[in-house]
């Protein structure tokens, strides 16, 4: 019996992986191999999807990209002694682009079989909770506050300073929530997570209800990941059968419940006030701050609302302790960050590196340049919401302080390579344009000044009044940005002005107009 | 559209299942959504009733979400995403196939009932632009011809 890896990872799935699977099982059947197929999560080398990895005696041996049609030759050379064929790649822990990176969240991530509970207990699962068992709620806030972590899903609050809050909120009943409303484009690392090591985001939450208190938790999962959803439920169902959720967890008397909720392709509910609404029923209208969802949450209790990424890098701080994650990163960044390679890039993927690594190395050392081969003329890290940041800045090293001082964002951590057939006045369009469909509408200078951003750019375009359109395009970034009530239309100015700054000719403009 | 009175006995069970749970109006639209293809506008005076608010709350939260619809789909539901990292791997060129192949618009169902075609806004592929989903199936690096290849095999269907 000759174990096989293929994922069950989304974008391995969108590239032929369950087909692979099909034909690895018919062929090895024909010709009498016994083989025993895991679906793990990706190794996030995606260029390399769908890949095939096999156990052997020599160790895991990978070979990819694999087509159905390559299936045949592979077993053929002796795929399953690990041997030489044109697809094959050797050990993915030996690749730079894998070698290189400090996989603390992602640990398992590729490696497991993701709703396998005890292949998460056999690779260091569930030893943060255990330590959290044994210690009282604020030595476990301590860790986390100790460890610098700071909220993965773009805002980058402290986390331990909010879960802080939440613990010396008085109240019956809190609630942990885990925002897994990833939409922004250009990310994927809270999918993956949740396809390839669902238990890490499930143990993560459960420490926090020890943390806090809190008895439940929701993950608010938008409705464009169902694989996600499939792989969450099954892990959760078998938490709740081994005692890891539950009443009475690990017979320490603790309590904790967790259940799957799922969205309805509303950008704006991945803002957690309007994801609290939508959680409680309602349109996910923007709340207005204070109170703060730690003292007044969702069903008005105190609330602990995290990213994904933060949540699931929990487990590791409270196994290792908060100083071995703080001893990664630089200055107040600490710790990893799960880059996502996207866009029209050679090699696109899921990078976890310790901050302070520049984009240039993102980009090329590891990136190999665009996927059409010309070259790069802009990248919007931080998802739709993020700053348009040009090629003289590409050695600013990825830092949540460093890329607020040049006007952008690290947000949650996604970069979108476009090469110079990019229209960068198109992409400021679009901005304005996506803030349109997606505003909310409780605030004007976000509903109306959108629509007012669309037509200013066109006219900008159109050469209609140019100039004078060009200050008014200013102006009503600036209102935006200091009138809105949340990120949606605060920071909508972000792709606008980094488009109209660094690429004025793109507008018909020259550089000292724009 | 089909009359709500041959769909009302199940909104009436899912609204009966979903009774204690709390926050549980998305809950029920999904289900009912699941279930039926769509949510009947018929449909809403059931749910206020259930959960004891305005015919206008329930609407508003129905017409809130992009993913909840009013009028039946079509055999199969084709999404295209059309945010930032599809964008610079051609997404519009993509659109614009598909548009004009289909003969439809974005929110629009093709006269056979076949295909209904809608924006997505991001489905988490973004290493491999661009993407789109057929019911929910993802593909990745969707090119104008493989697009016409996904399309051929589901009309066989």
């Amino acid at each position: 019996m000759t174990r096989l890896f293929i994922s069950r990872d989304s974008t391995a799935l969108s590239l032929g992986a369950e087909q692979v699977v099909t034909a690895f099982q018919q062929q090895a059947a024909t010709s009498g191999k016994e083989i025993e197929i895991v679906r793990n999560g990706s190794r996030g080398l995606f260029w390399l999807e769908p890949l095939v990895e096999v156990e052997t005696a020599a160790g895991r041996v990978a070979y990819g990209p694999v087509n159905p049609s390559d299936v045949g030759a592979l077993l053929e050379a002796g795929i399953l002694e690990g041997k030489e064929h044109p697809l094959y790649v050797g050990k993915i822990e030996e690749l730079a682009y894998f070698k290189d990176q400090n996989r603390l969240t992602f640990a398992r991530v590729g490696l497991t079989d993701p709703v396998n509970i005890d292949d998460y207990l056999a690779h260091d699962g569930y030893r943060g909770l255990h330590n959290a068992l044994n210690l009282q709620a604020a030595d476990i806030v301590k860790q986390v506050t100790d460890s610098g972590l700071r909220g993965r899903g773009g805002a980058a609050f402290p986390t331990g300073i909010k879960w802080n809050t939440v613990l010396n909120a008085p109240a019956e009943q809190k609630y942990i929530v885990c925002n897994a409303d990833e939409g922004d484009s250009g990310t994927f690392s809270d999918r993956m997570i949740m396809e390839g090591d669902p238990f890490v985001l499930i143990e993560g939450m459960t420490i926090a209800g020890l943390a806090v208190g809190a008895t439940q938790g929701y993950i608010y999962l938008r409705i464009e990941y169902p694989h996600a959803k499939i792989a969450l439920n099954q892990a959760i169902e078998a938490a709740y059968a081994r005692g890891y959720l539950g009443e009475n967890i690990q017979n320490s008397g603790k309590t904790f419940h967790l259940e799957v909720r799922s969205g309805a392709g509303a950008y704006i509910c991945g803002e957690e006030t309007s994801l609290l609404e939508s959680l409680e029923g309602k349109r996910g209208l923007v709340r207005f701050k204070p109170p703060l969802p730690a003292i007044v949450g969702l069903f008005g209790k105190p609330t602990i609302v995290n990213n994904v990424i933060s949540l699931a890098s929990v487990p590791i701080i409270l196994d290792k302790g908060g100083e071995y994650y703080r001893d990664y990163g630089m200055g107040r960044s600490r710790g990893t960050l799960p880059i996502q390679i996207a866009g029209n890039i050679k090699h696109p993927g899921l990078f976890e590196a310790a901050f302070g690594i520049s984009l240039r190395e993102i980009l090329y050392t590891y990136g190999g340049g665009s996927a059409s081969g010309r070259p790069i003329r802009a990248v919007q890290v931080g998802g739709p919401l993020g700053a348009y940041v040009h090629e003289g800045q590409f050695d600013t090293p990825l830092d949540y302080e460093a890329f607020a001082a040049m006007q952008a964002v690290l947000g949650h951590g996604g970069i979108v390579v476009h090469d110079d057939t990019s229209n960068m006045a198109d992409m400021a369009r679009y901005a304005m344009e996506f803030c349109v469909e997606e505003s909310c509408g409780k605030c004007t200078p976000c509903r109306i000044g959108s629509t007012r951003g669309v037509e200013v750019i066109d006219k900008i375009v159109n050469n209609i009044e140019k100039d004078k359109n060009t200050v008014l395009l200013k102006d009503l970034c600036n209102t935006m940005t200091f009138g809105s009530l949340c990120a949606m239309g605060g920071m909508t100015p972000f792709p606008v002005l980094s488009a109209l700054n660094h690429f004025p000719e793109d507008f018909g403009l020259s550089k000292d107009k724009a | 559209m089909q009359d709500y009175q041959n769909q009302r006995a199940t909104v009436l069970q899912i609204l009966e299942e979903h009774q204690s749970m709390p926050g549980n109006l998305l809950p029920i639209l999904h289900s009912i959504q699941d279930t039926l293809g769509y949510i009947h506008p018929s449909a809403i005076a059931d749910i206020a009733s259930a959960l004891h608010q305005s015919k206008a709350e329930i609407h508003g939260v129905v017409t809130f979400y992009h993913y909840f619809r009013q009028t039946p789909p079509g055999k199969h539901t084709i999404r295209i995403c059309r945010a930032e990292s599809c964008q610079s791997m051609n997404s519009k060129g993509l659109e614009a196939h598909a548009k004009q192949t289909l003969g439809i618009d974005f929110h629009e169902t093709t006269a056979d009932g076949r295909f209904s075609l809608e924006p997505v806004y991001c489905l988490g592929n973004c290493a491999c632009s661009p993407a789109i989903t057929i019911d929910e199936e993802v593909h990745g690096r969707v090119s104008p011809e493989k697009f016409d290849q996904l399309i051929a095999s589901k009309g066989a269907e």
